[in-house]
């Protein structure tokens, strides 16, 4: 923060510069608190919570994983996480190809439609689901929980698969079916490989919502056993004698698959955020 | 290229099946259930009852007006944003490196920042340790505690993560602006200010209403996560949200068509939302290349 002193001195550019620092260490702060807290003991982080820390404790980490209820939560996020993504972009890619490359009644409405669907907030949507989960035996499944991420990402995946597929220029098309190949094999043998970077995108961004959810996660997985990563983290807040150093370990571990996959796909990521908005 | 009638259909069928399920039918269930109450075992049919007792409910009142109170943040992120953008796009060392350090908060997961943050908030936490030793402990306050500043602090941290999006979503438009605009503009004179007014804004309008709505749409129905993980609606009712409301009303106390009649309301608002966003797009780019 010892940069701020040198705001007076500094015009125009060098103004700038010092804002957006500070706007970066604001940024960074949360995080770099989280990761050295992690690696201290109860008594250090009492005595010196902002510092780094002086010697590195790795026993926050075993008491993260004690007990082997951060593994089940973990695996049930990754169990929802691939299911549900995996589905909602087999799903999507379909509706795309009809909606890119075909022409049929109430195209321009269901698309629109599509579009206004991704603003509805799943707090909508949560008690009348709830009613029909319980009805058909799939709350505290799976299943149930995959199904309704799927329903929830189709719109946003749609469009954006869409927008891809637009792109794919008619030459291609039109030289496939001189080969004589079928509607479904060019979409599964040219559209498909052709919007690998699109479909990165997707897994990224749509993985992240997933992995990161929280309501529906709370309201449909109420099984100590099926609870994912998020819910056991929110539960933490309730408890009245929080154990800190111990609490950040465990965000910081789950934290870390989606910084790494944001590290290994920026350019698909942003890219993706970015044809939402702009074109 | 050539294909049957139905054939779009087929490939459109299993996304409309998908969403009927998740959202068409999930709609007139909560149509119905928000004028019924179990009475006995049996639910009944009770009009507007549902909605005439949330307008009466000073815990759904105070909701709504939280929810509302949260919108001043938007013109914040956008102007920060806007702000931060900018001073990206105009040159600044290591901007690649500033790009990606301000948009990881995007990227992390509510649950886990909203939990640092209450640390980092709490009456003995890093924040107030920090002004004691920098001699400002009068501004050490009980910023999670107090019902005069919990909703504040609660919509800092929502700025600290939304914000980075807005300063992707504007950088990469920037980026795509025919550099002969801006040198045209240097050549006429104009100064800095003129220079953003007549050349980004205009630019930039169509990424700062797409980022404004998302924005809005945030504020009123997708902030339970940062509320749930940070205050639980508390102290009192101080940072109740609707959809707070809606998760304890169904889910904790049992009631759940006075939570379908508040779900109503937040789709109300939705559809509002959605009317307003298709008026502003009308007869902009989108679907007539098709």
């Amino acid at each position: 923060m010892r940069k701020a002193e040198q705001i007076p001195s500094l015009m125009g550019r060098g103004a700038r510069q010092v804002i957006v620092i500070l706007a970066t260490l604001l940024s960074l702060f949360p995080i770099y608190f989280m990761i050295v807290s992690a690696f201290k003991s109860k008594d250090a982080y009492m005595a010196n919570k902002w510092g780094l820390p002086t010697t590195l404790n790795f026993d926050n980490f075993a008491t993260a994983f004690s007990g082997g209820k951060f593994y089940l939560r973990f695996a049930n996020s990754i169990i929802l996480t691939v299911g549900a993504v995996g589905i909602s972009l087999m799903i999507a890619c379909l509706a795309a190809y009809a909606f890119a490359r075909m022409d049929f009644r109430w195209k321009r409405s269901l698309f629109n439609l599509f579009i206004s669907l991704m603003i509805v907030a799943p707090v909508v949507l949560i008690v009348p689901l709830f009613v029909t989960m319980v009805q058909w035996n799939l709350v505290n499944t799976y299943q149930g929980v995959i199904f309704i991420y799927t329903g929830l990402m189709l719109p946003f995946s749609t469009y954006l698969m869409t927008n891809f597929f637009r792109t794919i220029p008619r030459e291609i098309v039109d030289a496939a079916l001189i080969d004589g190949a079928s509607n479904f094999s060019i979409f599964w043998r040219i559209f498909m490989p052709l919007s690998a970077p699109a479909v990165m995108t997707l897994i990224v961004v749509n993985a992240l919502w997933v992995w990161n959810e929280l309501l529906i996660a709370l309201v449909f997985l109420q099984k100590d056993e099926l609870k994912t990563l998020m819910v056991g983290i929110a539960a933490l807040r309730s408890r009245n004698y929080v154990d800190i150093p111990a609490t950040m370990a465990g965000l910081l571990i789950a934290t870390i698959p989606i910084v790494v996959l944001y590290l290994f796909s920026q350019k698909y990521f942003i890219r993706g955020l970015v044809s939402g908005a702009v074109k | 290229m050539k294909y049957k009638k139905w054939e779009p259909w087929l490939y459109l069928s299993p996304a409309l099946i998908a969403l009927a399920f998740v959202f068409a039918l999930p709609v007139l269930r909560l149509i119905v259930l928000s004028v019924q109450r179990k009475s006995k075992g049996e639910m009944i049919f009770v009009g507007a009852a549902n909605y005439t007792s949330l307008l009466k409910d000073d815990v759904f009142l105070e909701a709504v007006g939280n929810n509302l109170y949260l919108l001043i943040s938007v013109p914040i992120m956008v102007g920060v944003a806007l702000l931060l953008a900018i001073f990206l796009f105009e040159g600044i060392r290591a901007w690649r490196f500033y790009q990606i350090t301000l948009f990881l908060p995007f990227l992390l997961p509510i649950v886990v920042v909203g939990l640092v943050f209450s640390y980092i908030f709490q009456l003995s936490g890093v924040l107030n340790e920090f002004l004691t030793a920098i001699g400002l402990g009068r501004f050490a306050l009980d910023w999670l505690g107090s019902t005069k500043l919990a909703l504040p602090t609660v919509m800092f941290v929502v700025i600290w993560k939304e914000v980075g999006l807005g300063v992707i979503l504007f950088l990469a438009r920037l980026m795509s602006v025919e550099e002969e605009l801006f040198d045209a503009a240097k050549i006429d004179g104009a100064n800095w200010w003129e220079m953003q007014w007549h050349i980004t804004i205009p630019q930039l309008s169509m990424a700062i209403e797409f980022f404004t709505i998302i924005s809005v749409i945030t504020m009123l129905s997708w902030v339970f996560n940062y509320v749930f993980v940070i205050t639980a609606g508390g102290p009192g009712n101080s940072t109740m949200v609707t959809e707070l409301y809606v998760y304890l009303q169904g889910f904790r106390y049992n009631q759940m068509n006075l939570a379908a009649a508040a779900s109503m309301l937040i789709l109300a608002v939705t559809i509002i939302i959605i009317f307003i966003q298709f008026r502003l797009r009308e007869g902009q780019a989108g679907w007539e290349e098709f």
